[in-house]
């Protein structure tokens, strides 16, 4: 990887690594949940291997690809990289993290999930590890900034390029969210695993972690938001519908994501049922941006059809590339975020959740959305990217065009069957679900169906894996192809939406009214904290 | 391009009407049928549960309106007590703590579903159908959290 694009191709180079590693191991959980028996399986593989899927999918696979991502539209669409010597910097400290967290999951030291809740405790390198990854993070989202207001200053009133302000967004809740994970890393975690301090409070800790929890998950959408808004309509031959629409959309993302954390914590103790409702509106207010963009995409995709000659109410889907690996990727995410934003609007829903919170649904819910809508798009992303690059055309073309369609099959089998087996009341995170012969029958078939889904995934992620490689080892070279993003119909405005500062501020304010009363009413409370657990 | 601001605003006031109308359905049931998530702030010291005058004797209260409370402790890998016997088709509250790590309490088949938090109780209300209940753990609490199972049993009151 040499040239301009070194950065971003080594970030992307790292994700797709992580991912590989981390799809072996989803494998491994699906059968042992069906009582499949394996060699080597027992409780602790299991639970090492849940630690380290969560961990390498959710946050190295994803961080390394948004950061690559993001490096690949500063140097296209700002014609540069202000401070690339600390951008290298940045991916070691990442790099560094990640080996360390990674180490000492894989040694059995530190299994306690990605979601690593105290009383449990890890070794120090877990959390000094993590630090490290998004201490990394920072340093991107700095180089982004830095570039975006050396462009600014040379391009006054020119509207924003929606990648970048898709990016910026994705940036600004970034350092919103793990503002919450510092608290509760640095502050609370670190601490207390180096012995420095004995006790610790599970409640507080967590409240922490689902301030960052959920933004999280907007961290890794909207980087999936900005191909679908600028290279989607483009890959299938049309124009975006609204550009305006899609600026008002990631600004209302920057105010709205961070405070519903209490969403994941209805049945929690200590924070009062007035608080939880606050959280439960803010969080439908943060699906009108979701809204929006299904209809905006969606007419955009019609644009295309028409542009390609199609009459009629729907035969503008039938003149869309679905054998364009990129294009079926992210519409098959599209598809998938369909069924997940409808069951995220039933777990966001209190009454609902007493049903499914902490059930085999939730695995299913998150499969669907960050593990199909998000995974996919990043996967398409890849294919879009590589080629750019790398000055290399893609390889096994076919592979890639049947791969997606694989992984949403298998996707399919797999979070179906958990979302059906949570309604049945199957707890979420067992090791066998037949609970020690107590309660099996209701799900037992539908954990077999699971695991047959998570073999297609399987054989989905290497397909993936091997275009990559073969693309970057032996992928013939061209003149990479031009960054080529969809026009507007209408010209786009530099306008309310691209004042982020503005925007930023509002997040602020509503965060602290959000979040103020219940935390300091919970912090000044007398309270006894826990010493910390290792049963594993 | 006047259509193209119709259908925008068309669908962007869709989109709030829909939100609008789940949102009054959760407030609906939350003021006309009592759906509460737990929501009190108690403290307890979970390494002196043994000397706590309530939770050093996990176990069912009966109340006098028929119906009961309930003191539960969960702890690596059973709750307390192992069986838990109720009033059918009556208010039933749940006081519940954690001796140890973070554990789930889920009547699997109901509603009844929560968080053991060491430090906090618990509480929640709810009522069951006659029958026999297996309770889950649904909280990652360390290698044997799938054994982690008590019973509940709801008996016809006359």
């Amino acid at each position: 990887m040499k040239g301009r694009h070194a950065l971003a191709g080594t970030h992307i180079g790292i994700a797709v690594a992580a991912f590989g590693v981390a799809s072996f191991l989803g494998v491994l959980q699906a059968f042992s949940i069906a009582d499949i028996d394996f060699p080597y399986r027992d409780e602790s593989l299991y639970y090492i291997s849940m630690t380290a899927h969560g961990v390498l999918m959710a946050l190295v696979f994803t961080t390394f690809f948004i950061m690559g991502f993001g490096y690949a539209l500063a140097q296209e669409n700002l014609g540069r990289l202000v401070g690339r010597s600390m951008a290298w910097l940045a991916l070691a400290l990442s790099a560094v993290g990640s080996v360390m967290a990674a180490a000492t999951i894989l040694r059995g030291e530190s299994t306690v999930l990605y979601t690593f809740y105290p009383p449990l405790q890890a070794k120090p390198s877990f959390y000094i590890g993590a630090t490290l990854l998004v201490a990394g993070s920072w340093i991107w989202g700095a180089v982004i900034i830095a570039s975006y207001r050396s462009w600014r200053r040379e391009n006054p009133g020119v509207p924003t390029p929606l990648t970048i302000h898709g990016m910026l967004a994705t940036i600004i809740i970034w350092y919103l969210a793990t503002a919450g994970l510092a608290v509760e890393v640095v502050g609370m975690l670190i601490p207390w695993s180096l012995g420095w301090v004995k006790t610790i409070d599970p409640l507080v800790a967590r409240t922490w972690f689902w301030w960052f929890g959920h933004p999280l998950v907007y961290f890794w959408l909207l980087p999936a938001y900005i191909l679908w808004y600028n290279v989607l309509p483009r890959v299938a031959g049309g124009k975006l519908f609204s550009d305006s629409l899609g600026r008002m959309v990631f600004m209302l993302f920057v105010l709205l994501s961070v405070p519903v954390g209490f969403h994941h914590q209805f049945v929690d103790p200590g924070i009062s049922s007035g608080w939880k409702l606050t959280h439960t509106i803010l969080t439908y207010g943060v699906m009108f941006p979701s809204f929006v963009t299904a209809f905006t995409i969606i007419a955009s995709l019609e644009v295309a059809g028409r542009m390609k000659g199609a009459r009629g109410l729907f035969n503008w889907i039938g003149k869309l590339p679905w054998s364009d690996p990129f294009f079926a990727c992210v519409a098959l995410a599209m598809i998938a975020f369909v069924f997940g934003g409808w069951g995220g609007a039933i777990n966001a829903a209190y009454a609902m959740n007493s049903m499914v919170h902490n059930t085999a649904w939730i695995q299913g819910h998150f499969h669907v959305t960050i593990g199909t809508s998000v995974a996919l798009s990043f996967m398409g992303g890849t294919y879009w990217l590589v080629p750019r690059l790398s000055g290399r055309q893609l390889r096994l073309p076919v592979l890639a065009r049947v791969q997606p369609y694989l992984w949403f099959i298998g996707m399919a089998l797999f979070s179906t069957s958990y979302h059906i087996a949570g309604l049945r009341g199957l707890p979420r995170r067992v090791y066998s679900a037949s609970l020690n012969g107590e309660q099996g029958a209701p799900w037992h078939n539908l954990t077999v169906i699971a695991a047959v889904g998570s073999v297609i995934l399987l054989f989905s992620g290497l397909g993936y894996i091997l275009v990559v490689l073969a693309t970057w080892l032996t992928g013939r070279r061209e003149d990479a192809p031009a960054f080529e993003f969809a026009q507007p119909l209408t010209p786009a405005v530099h306008g309310m939406w691209d004042r982020y500062a503005l925007w930023t501020t509002a997040a602020i304010v509503l965060i602290i009214l959000a979040y103020g009363y219940p935390l300091i009413h919970l912090l000044l409370t007398q309270r006894f904290g826990s010493p910390p657990y290792r049963p594993f | 391009m006047n259509n193209v601001e119709f259908y925008e605003k068309m669908w962007m006031w869709a989109a709030t009407g829909l939100l609008i109308v789940f949102l009054g359905a959760i407030v609906f049931t939350a003021s006309s049928e009592a759906v509460h998530p737990p929501g009190k702030l108690e403290t307890v010291n979970p390494t002196k549960l043994l000397q706590h005058p309530e939770f050093s004797r996990p176990g069912v209260r009966m109340r006098p309106d028929g119906g009961a409370i309930v003191i539960v402790v969960a702890e690596n890998y059973d709750f307390a007590p192992d069986r838990i016997e109720v009033p059918a088709n009556r208010p039933v509250t749940f006081r519940l703590t954690s001796a140890d790590v973070m554990h789930g309490f889920q009547v699997i088949g109901t509603n009844a579903n929560a968080m053991a938090v060491p430090g906090y109780v618990t509480e929640f209300t709810i009522s069951f159908k006659p029958g026999d209940y297996v309770i889950g753990c649904n909280e990652y609490c360390g290698l044997m959290h799938h054994k982690m199972i008590g019973h509940l049993v709801a008996k016809e009151v006359k």
